[in-house]
C-alpha cells in the first residue's frame, strides 16, 4: 500500500552523501567568528547545521500523541515550551505540531519510531531537517541584540530556558528557543532565509563589537 | 558679574543654573562664534550673549527672536550644517550645544541635503508594565511608585535629565530645592534593574493597545560619537498601563506687534534664568492673564532686571501674589492689555490700555519701557498623546484649557498639568497614586508613597484669557499685525478671511490659513486659533469650536529615523536556493519573484538578454538544458482523508490518482477565479507531496488550512509545508533522459519503465537521495530531480557533469516563460489576474464534471457563463518581428480612435521564439475562443500593430515531443 | 500596531497574522441547492459595523491556526470569541 520511502530510509546510501551536504551558511562560519565578541558585553553567532528535525502532528490528548511521548521518550511540550533539551527535544509549535529536533542523521530512524506509534492513530511525521537552518546566537547581549529584529517580550520575567515561539525577526518567520540563562538562544530559520537573517543579526550585533 | 562675550549669563551666586561652568562649547551660526557651557542649549547660549533675534520670518520678513525655551519655537530655526546628513528645521531651543556644531538660521524653510544619510538608525522592540511619558514632578512621581511596587517601568523624557518644569523654577520638596528631590528620584530609578530611563526621548506617537513609539536621540549632543551607536533609536514600546505626564506648553498672547523681537514667553523667560542661568532682558514687562507670570517676575526682581509693569488682563489678580511684586519693586496694572509694542528691531516698549468686563479698549492708557516683554497666555496641557490615542478633550473654563475628558480607567491615566493641575503638590498626588495605580492594574499590588512637603509653588487663582486684543486704531478683521502663528505669518485678518469666505469649521480654518501646519504642529498657536475663531462666531467658548485632530509624530523626526536598517541590503528579505552562489558563478541576471532571487538568463559573452534565451531555448528544444526549480512551494499532505480533500480543493480529480503517479492540478477560490495551479505526486495512500507556484506558496498553504480548520475540522488531514525540505531541478530536452539516466544510475529511465506523470525514488551517484518525476513545463521531454536540500550544490553540479559533453545549458525563468509559452501553459498570476477562470483559460479539461469543488458553484454564475468573457488566446503579429508590449489593450482595427475606445482584451505575455523563428504572445480577448483566425489591433506608441488571433498552443499541438526521441 | 491574543500563542503583534474578514460566513452545506441571489450574497456580501465585528484571524508567522474574536471597529477594542457551533475548532 505505501511504496518504500527511499528518501527518507536509505541509511546506507544517506552515510555515503554526507560529505556532499553543505550547510546554508557554512561559508560565512569565519565570518560569524570574526563578528563575534567575547566579554560582558559580548555576543556570538554560529550555524548549528544538520540537526535532525521532524514535523509532527498530533491529535492533543489522543492516545496516539501519548504513545509517540512514550516511543521518543519525552513528554509533548505544553504551549509555547520546549520539553527535553538542547540535544533531544519536542518543542511545541501550535495545539496539534510540534518539532522534534535530535543531532544529525537521526531522522530516519525517528521516523520509523514515530510512525510505529502512531499506527492506527490520527497524525503525521515529516522530515523537514534539511528545511531550516540553525542559527546558535549567545552572550550577555544576545538578548538586545534580538529585541532590535523581535516584537515578542524577551524579558527574563516573560521568556526563559525552555520557552519556544514561532515568530518574525525583521520579516523572517523563525522559531526562537532560549536554551539557558548566559541567554543562549537557538533561531530555527528556513534555508532561503538564512543569509538574509544572518545579515540582519550581523549588523545588530555590530555595536557590540567595539563595546 | 558678567563675561564681556556673555553678557547676559547670571552670575552662579545669583543663579547656578543646570549648566557646567567650568567648560567652553565653541559653535558658529551664520559663521559666527557661539560660545556656551556644556547644559546649555544653542538657544540660551545665543541668549547669553545677546542674541535674541534670529532670521525674519517666512512671508513677511518681519523681524523675530526666540519665542520659547521649547518644542513649541516658532521662529529660531537653524539648519545643521555638519553631521552625516545637515538636518533642515531645527529649534535652537531644542539643539543641545557642542563643541564645534555649526548651523546656519531659516526664514522658516529649510534645505533637503543631496548627501545620502550615512548616520545609523536602529530599533528596538521593549515590553513594559508601565510606561510614564515626561519626567517633571507628576512623572517621577508615578515612575518611583510604579517602581517601588516592582514593576517594569519605562520613563520617557525629551530632555537630557529628569525634572521637566522643576528645573525651570525655584520650587522646594521636603525642605530642599527640588533638584535634590529629583537628583535622589534619578538614582533610585536608575539603581532599579527593573526600571529604564530613556532620556533626550520623545513619545512621536500613541497608539492602540498601549503602543508608543518614543525616538531617542543618541549621539547629538557628542562632539564625537562613538563608533557603531545609531544617531537615533527608534524604541517600539508596547505597556501594560500608560501614564502620560506630557506637561503643559504656555501659549502666547495674540495683540498689535506680537512678534517683535523681545516678546518672550514668561515660561521661557522663567527656564532661560533658573535652568541657564541666562537674563534674557534687563528691563522686563510681564504681559499676564494669569497667576503664573508673576513667579517670572519675582524671578527677574531676583536677578537683578527691572520690572517697570505686571499687566494683569485680571481686574482682581491673587492679592498675596500683587503684594509679593510690589514688595520687591513691580507695579501692577490690573484691567489692562498691551496693545502695541514698539521698537527699531529688538522691542524697546509697550503701550497699555485699560480691558473693561466684556474685553473692549477702556479710555486710559499708559506706556512703559522695556528690552523684554514676558507673555503669558495661559497654559495648553500637553494632550497631543491623549488624544492621537483616540482620547476626547473638553474645554475647562476654570484652567482655561482643553483637558482629557477621562483620565483613568482602560485608557492612559493623565497626570499633573497635563490634565490642568498645576500646583506642584496636587502634580506629584496625582504622580504618586497614578503609578501606583498603574503598578497594580499590571500585577505589582503597591500603594502610594505620601505626598511630600513643597512650597514656593505658584497658587491657582483663575485665568482670565484675552484671545484677541483689540487693536487701538483698526477693526478686528483688519488685524493685520496680530500674529496667530508666527511661523506660518498669519494673522487674526487672514482668519477672518476664511471665515468671510464661509468656513466653520476650525479643520478648514486650519488648512486655508496654514496655521498650526507649522513643525511645531500648533503647540503654540492651535489654542489661540481656536480662541480667536470662537470670538470671530462669537461662540461661548473654545470649547464650542473644538480642536483640529492630533496626529503622530509629536514632534518632527527624519524618515531615516523610521526606516531604521531596512535600508540597502536589508531592506526586505533575500530568498536564495543553495545553487544561488553557482548561478552567480555562471553570471546568471537575476529577477525578483516575490523575495526570491532567480536566475533569469545566463548571457555568454556580450550576449543581451534576446540573444541568451534563444539561445537557452533552443537548447532545451534540442539538446539539453537545465533549470534550478528549488523555489517551487511543497506542502505535504497526510491523512486518510487526504484524497477527499484534495478532490474538494482542486478542480480536477486526485483521489482516483494511483500511487507513484503525477498530476497537474488547479485550485480556485469559492468565486471561481484562479488561484494556483501545479503538480502533485501521490507518494501512499494517505501521503501527497502538492507543488504551487514559487509566489503562492505560503497563500496556499493558508488557503489549505483555512478550510481544513474553519470548515471541514472533521477531516482528518495535515499540511507541513516542505518548500525548503527540497532542492530541485529541471533537466529539459530530448537529451535530457541520457542525463538523467548518469545521474541516477539505478533508475530504469526508459520511456517504457519510467512514464509521463510518474516518480521514482532513488539514489544518485555519490549516495544522494532522490525524488524523480517526469513532468514537463515546456512541452520537451523533461524530468524534475529533488534532493534534501543540503545536496543541492552538489546535484547542480553533477547535473551540470553529466551533461557537460552533450553541452547542457543552465536556463533561466525568461527561457522558462518563453518554452510554457510556445505550449499555451498559463503561469497564474501572468496570464491571470483573480477574474478568470478555468473555463476562460480554455482548460475545462481540468474541471470536473463528476465531484464538486471549491468554485464550482461559481462557475455556473450568470456572470461566469457570458458569451463575451475575455478568454485565452495565442496572438502572432503579422510582423514577425514585431514584440507586443504586455500589457497592451487589443481593439478591433475598424473602431474609431475617439475615446472612449472599446476594449476587447490585453496581452498577457509576449516573447521572441527560437523554435517559432518569430514573436508571439498570449492574451485575454472578449469571445477569443470563436475569433480564431480574426485580425485585430494592438495600440503601441500611437501606431497600430496587428495581430492575428490563434490557438493558445503554438508548438507540437499534438505532443508528440513529450517522450522524446525514441531510444536506439 | 495591534496586539492580538492568539488563543494558542498569546499576545503578539499584528504583523504575525493575516486578517480573514468576517466571522462565521459558513460555506453552504451544498453550494449547489443555492440560487444565484443566495450563492452571490455567500461570495459577496459581508457586515461592515461600526462598533462590535465577530472576525477571523489567521497567525501566519506563529502557530497557523485560524481563530475567532470580537473587535469593536470604532476602538480596536478586542476580546475573545466565545466558540458557539463548531466544536472542531
Ligand atoms: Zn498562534
Amino acid at each position: 500500500m505505501t511504496v518504500p520511502h527511499k528518501v527518507e530510509t536509505d541509511t546506507a546510501a544517506a552515510e555515503v552523501a554526507t560529505a556532499l551536504r553543505h550547510g546554508p551558511l557554512e561559508h560565512r562560519a569565519a565570518e560569524f567568528e570574526r563578528r563575534s565578541a567575547s566579554g560582558a558585553r559580548g555576543v556570538r553567532l554560529r550555524e548549528e547545521p544538520f540537526l535532525t528535525q521532524l514535523d509532527l502532528r498530533t491529535s492533543p490528548g489522543s492516545s496516539s500523541a501519548a504513545s509517540v511521548a512514550d516511543a521518543l521518550g519525552l513528554p509533548l511540550p505544553a504551549a509555547n515550551r520546549v520539553s527535553g533539551d538542547e540535544h533531544d527535544a519536542v518543542l511545541w509549535l501550535g495545539p496539534d505540531e510540534s518539532l522534534i529536533v535530535a543531532p544529525d542523521g537521526r531522522a530516519e530512524s525517528l521516523l520509523r519510531t514515530v510512525r510505529t506509534a502512531q499506527q492506527g492513530g490520527s497524525g503525521s511525521v515529516v522530515d523537514v531537517s534539511a528545511n531550516r537552518t540553525t542559527l546558535r546566537l549567545s552572550g550577555p547581549m544576545a538578548r538586545e541584540v534580538l529585541e532590535k529584529l523581535c516584537s515578542l517580550d524577551l524579558h527574563p520575567r516573560a521568556f526563559g530556558p525552555g520557552d519556544c515561539a514561532q515568530t518574525l525577526l525583521g520579516r523572517v518567520v523563525v522559531v526562537l528557543w532560549q536554551l539557558d540563562h548566559e541567554p543562549g538562544y537557538r533561531i530555527m530559520v528556513r534555508c532561503s532565509f538564512a543569509e538574509y537573517l544572518a545579515d540582519l543579526l550581523l549588523d545588530a550585533m555590530a555595536e557590540f563589537l567595539d563595546g | 558679574m558678567t563675561s564681556p562675550s556673555n553678557p547676559n549669563r547670571v552670575n552662579a551666586s545669583v543663579r547656578a543654573g543646570r549648566i557646567d561652568r567650568t567648560r567652553t562649547l565653541n559653535a558658529t551660526v551664520d559663521g559666527r562664534p557661539v560660545h556656551g557651557r556644556p547644559g546649555d542649549t544653542l538657544a540660551s547660549a545665543m541668549l547669553a550673549q545677546g542674541d535674541i533675534e534670529v532670521a525674519p520670518s517666512i512671508q513677511l520678513g518681519r523681524p523675530r527672536g526666540v519665542l520659547s525655551a521649547d518644542c513649541t519655537e516658532p521662529n529660531a530655526l537653524v539648519q545643521l550644517l555638519d553631521g552625516a546628513c545637515p538636518e533642515p528645521m531645527l529649534p535652537t531651543t531644542e539643539i543641545e550645544l557642542r563643541e564645534g556644531l555649526r548651523a546656519e538660521t531659516l526664514s522658516g524653510v529649510g534645505w533637503l541635503s543631496q548627501q545620502r544619510d550615512t548616520a545609523g538608525y536602529d530599533k528596538k522592540f521593549v515590553h513594559t508594565d508601565v510606561v510614564v511619558v515626561g519626567a517633571g514632578p507628576s512623572g517621577i512621581a508615578a515612575s518611583l511608585a510604579a517602581a517601588r511596587g516592582g514593576a517594569r517601568v519605562i520613563l520617557v523624557d525629551q530632555h537630557r535629565e529628569l525634572g521637566g518644569m522643576l528645573l525651570d523654577g525655584r520650587a522646594d520638596i521636603a525642605g530642599h530645592p527640588a533638584t535634590e528631590w529629583i537628583g535622589r528620584a534619578a538614582r533610585e530609578l536608575a539603581e532599579n534593574e527593573q526600571v529604564r530611563v530613556l532620556t533626550r526621548s520623545a513619545a512621536l506617537g500613541y497608539y492602540d493597545h498601549n503602543y508608543l513609539l518614543v525616538a531617542e536621540s543618541r549621539t547629538d549632543h557628542m562632539a564625537v560619537p562613538p563608533p557603531s551607536t545609531s544617531r537615533q533609536r527608534l524604541w517600539h514600546v508596547r505597556a501594560k498601563q500608560v501614564v502620560l505626564a506630557t506637561g503643559a506648553h504656555e501659549r502666547p498672547v495674540v495683540f498689535a506687534d506680537n512678534d517683535r523681537p523681545g516678546v518672550m514667553l514668561a515660561s521661557a523667560v522663567r527656564s532661560y534664568l533658573n535652568r541657564y542661568a541666562v537674563l534674557p532682558g534687563r528691563e522686563a514687562v510681564v504681559f499676564t492673564t494669569s497667576d503664573s507670570a508673576y513667579s517670572t517676575a519675582l524671578d527677574l526682581l531676583g536677578a537683578g532686571a527691572r520690572v517697570p509693569a505686571i499687566v494683569d488682563t485680571r481686574p482682581e489678580p491673587s492679592a498675596r501674589l500683587v503684594e509679593q511684586v510690589r514688595a520687591a519693586g513691580a507695579h501692577v496694572v490690573t484691567s489692562a492689555a498691551v496693545v502695541a509694542t514698539t521698537g527699531q528691531h529688538r522691542i524697546s516698549g509697550v503701550r497699555v490700555r485699560g480691558l473693561d468686563d466684556d474685553g473692549s479698549l477702556t479710555g486710559w492708557s499708559s506706556e512703559f519701557s522695556c528690552d523684554l516683554l514676558a507673555v503669558s497666555g495661559g497654559w495648553n496641557p500637553a494632550v497631543q498623546l491623549f488624544a492621537q490615542c483616540g482620547g476626547a478633550v473638553r474645554w475647562d473654563p476654570v484652567v482655561a484649557g482643553f483637558v482629557p475628558r477621562t483620565t483613568g480607567g482602560r485608557s492612559a491615566k493623565v497626570v499633573g498639568s497635563a490634565r490642568g493641575t498645576y500646583d506642584l503638590a496636587g502634580c506629584l498626588a496625582q504622580g504618586f497614586a497614578a503609578g501606583a495605580e498603574a503598578a497594580t492594574l499590571s500585577g505589582f499590588r503597591t500603594a502610594p508613597p505620601p505626598v511630600p512637603q513643597v512650597d514656593g509653588d505658584r497658587q491657582g487663582s483663575r485665568p482670565r484669557p484675552v484671545w484677541l486684543v483689540p487693536d487701538e486704531s483698526r477693526p478686528p478683521e483688519r488685524c493685520t499685525e496680530h500674529f496667530v502663528d508666527l511661523q506660518r505669518d498669519a494673522t487674526v485678518a487672514d482668519m477672518y478671511r476664511a471665515t468671510e469666505t464661509g468656513m466653520r469649521s476650525v479643520q478648514h480654518v486650519k488648512r486655508y490659513t496654514t496655521i498650526s501646519t507649522g513643525l511645531d504642529q500648533g503647540k503654540g498657536s492651535g489654542v489661540n486659533a481656536v480662541g480667536v475663531l470662537a470670538e470671530i462666531l462669537a461662540a461661548n467658548s473654545p470649547g464650542e469650536v473644538g480642536t483640529t485632530t492630533f496626529r503622530p509624530p509629536y514632534t518632527p523626526v527624519p524618515l531615516a529615523l523610521f526606516a531604521g536598517r531596512t535600508r540597502g541590503e536589508l531592506y526586505d528579505p533575500v530568498r536564495t536556493t543553495p545553487m544561488h552562489h553557482l548561478h552567480v558563478e555562471a553570471g546568471a541576471v537575476f529577477e525578483d519573484v516575490g523575495q526570491w532571487k532567480r536566475a533569469r538568463y545566463y548571457p555568454r559573452g556580450a550576449e543581451d538578454m534576446h540573444a541568451a534565451v534563444l539561445r537557452e531555448c533552443a537548447a532545451a528544444r534540442t539538446g539539453v538544458a537545465v533549470q534550478d526549480v528549488s523555489t517551487l512551494g511543497r506542502i505535504e499532505i497526510v491523512g486518510p482523508d487526504a484524497p477527499v480533500f484534495l478532490d474538494r480543493i482542486y478542480t480536477n480529480g486526485f483521489a482516483k490518482l494511483a500511487v507513484g503517479k503525477a498530476r497537474y492540478g488547479m485550485m480556485c477560490g469559492a468565486d471561481g477565479m484562479v488561484l494556483d495551479d501545479g503538480v502533485s505526486m501521490r507518494l501512499a495512500e494517505d501521503r501527497y507531496l502538492m507543488s504551487t507556484t514559487t509566489g503562492g506558496a505560503a497563500k496556499v498553504l493558508d488557503w489549505l488550512e483555512e478550510w481544513l480548520q474553519t470548515e471541514w475540522p472533521d477531516l482528518d488531514v495535515y499540511c507541513t509545508s516542505v518548500t525548503e525540505q527540497w532542492a530541485a531541478v529541471a533537466v529539459v530536452g530530448p537529451d535530457s533522459r541520457t542525463v538523467v539516466g548518469r545521474l541516477a544510475p539505478d533508475l530504469d529511465v526508459s520511456a517504457d519503465s519510467f512514464g509521463f506523470m510518474r516518480f521514482h525514488e532513488t539514489s544518485l551517484t555519490g549516495g544522494i537521495p532522490a525524488r524523480i518525476s517526469r513532468v514537463s513545463f515546456s512541452g520537451e521531454l523533461a524530468f524534475e530531480v529533488n534532493v534534501p536540500r543540503w545536496y543541492g550544490e552538489a546535484l547542480w553540479e553533477a547535473t551540470m557533469t553529466a551533461g557537460s559533453d552533450l553541452g547542457i545549458t543552465p536556463y533561466g525563468t525568461e527561457t522558462m516563460h518563453v518554452l510554457r509559452a510556445e505550449k499555451g501553459f498559463v503561469i497564474v498570476g501572468q496570464d491571470t489576474d483573480g477574474t478568470v477562470t478555468p473555463v476562460d483559460l480554455g482548460m475545462d479539461w481540468a474541471v470536473s464534471k463528476q465531484k464538486d469543488f471549491i468554485g464550482k458553484r461559481s462557475l455556473s454564475r450568470p456572470d461566469l457563463v457570458r458569451e463575451d468573457r475575455k478568454q485565452l488566446v495565442g496572438l502572432l503579429p503579422t510582423d514577425t518581428t514585431t514584440l507586443l508590449p504586455e500589457g497592451s489593450h487589443l481593439v478591433e482595427p475598424d473602431v474609431s480612435r475617439q475615446p472612449p475606445v472599446p476594449m476587447l482584451g490585453h496581452v498577457t505575455s509576449s516573447y521572441h521564439s527560437a523554435a517559432l523563428e518569430r514573436t508571439f504572445a498570449l492574451g485575454l480577448i472578449s469571445r477569443g475562443q470563436q475569433r480564431f483566425g480574426d485580425v485585430v489591433c494592438v495600440p503601441v506608441d500611437g501606431r497600430d500593430v496587428e495581430v492575428e488571433i490563434t490557438s493558445p498552443v503554438f508548438y507540437d499541438p499534438e505532443g508528440v515531443r513529450r517522450d522524446g526521441p525514441a531510444q536506439g | 500596531m495591534l496586539l492580538v491574543r492568539c488563543p494558542w500563542c498569546g499576545d503578539r503583534d499584528e504583523a504575525e497574522f493575516r486578517y480573514g474578514g468576517q466571522a462565521d460566513v459558513d460555506y453552504p452545506a451544498d453550494p449547489h441547492q443555492l440560487d444565484d441571489a443566495a450563492w452571490g450574497e455567500y461570495l459577496f456580501v459581508r457586515a461592515n459595523p461600526a462598533g462590535s465585528f465577530d472576525e477571523r484571524w489567521v497567525h501566519t508567522a506563529g502557530c497557523r491556526r485560524w481563530f475567532s474574536l470580537v473587535r469593536d471597529t470604532a476602538t480596536n477594542e478586542m476580546r475573545p470569541d466565545i466558540p458557539r457551533r463548531r466544536e472542531g475548532r
